[in-house]
């Protein structure tokens, strides 16, 4: 139960009537942007779903949990997430959806 | 960037598709991830990353205004992990 880059174009195909090869192209391209964006620093701003923004990282001590071997861990940027106030609201609905079988099952 | 100018950037791109189209297609996609994480489902996206929802566990919190404890119920929160192409264009300078 997993969503993939395959379900999204079926999607495309089914609501839009796409061929297959377009859809998937679509698919590939829609991520590609919103990485080229990030890649060049710009945060991605989807209304209705959420934020991806940058966050610099500064160098921190760090160890490998397995070996207990301390390594440094460099400076970086990193993408974070941002889920929109819509999309927070529509995953409380499987939150709900889950206490209401809970209930059922009494 | 903002999702309108995501549009304006696929259509420039997209000679098959009409402005329209690549409107409704970015809405259809957006959608479509959406109720995925709002049935529980994963979402997975080779080279981008994946989202889950991680679980909150019910706690006692206070209202920061009257002091007042109040019980906050247990809830899901959408949750994204970067994949490893995005995480490594990201943080070359």
């Amino acid at each position: 139960m997993t969503v993939t880059k395959a379900d999204l174009a079926d999607r495309l195909y089914e609501e839009l009537g796409l061929n297959k090869r377009e859809s998937k192209e679509f698919v590939e391209l829609f991520f590609e942007k919103m990485r080229q964006s990030l890649e060049s620093g710009e945060s991605v701003k989807l209304s209705g779903f959420g934020n991806f923004d940058l966050r610099k990282k500064t160098p921190r001590p760090g160890r490998n949990p397995k070996t207990g071997e301390e390594i440094p861990i460099s400076a970086r940027r990193v993408v974070t997430f941002r889920p929109s106030l819509k999309l927070k609201e529509r995953v409380a609905q499987y939150t709900a959806s889950l206490q209401n079988k809970k209930q059922e099952n009494l | 960037m903002t999702k309108s100018e995501l549009i304006d950037l696929l259509s420039d791109e997209q000679n098959q598709l009409g402005y329209r189209d690549v409107e409704l297609a970015v809405k259809v996609i957006l959608e479509c991830l959406t109720s995925a994480l709002s049935s529980g489902e994963r979402i997975e996206v080779r080279g981008f990353g994946s989202f889950t929802l991680h679980h909150r566990r019910a706690r006692v919190g206070r209202n920061p205004k009257t002091g007042n404890s109040v019980t906050v119920p247990d809830k899901h929160v959408p949750h994204f992990k970067p994949g490893k192409e995005l995480r490594q264009r990201v943080d070359t300078p």
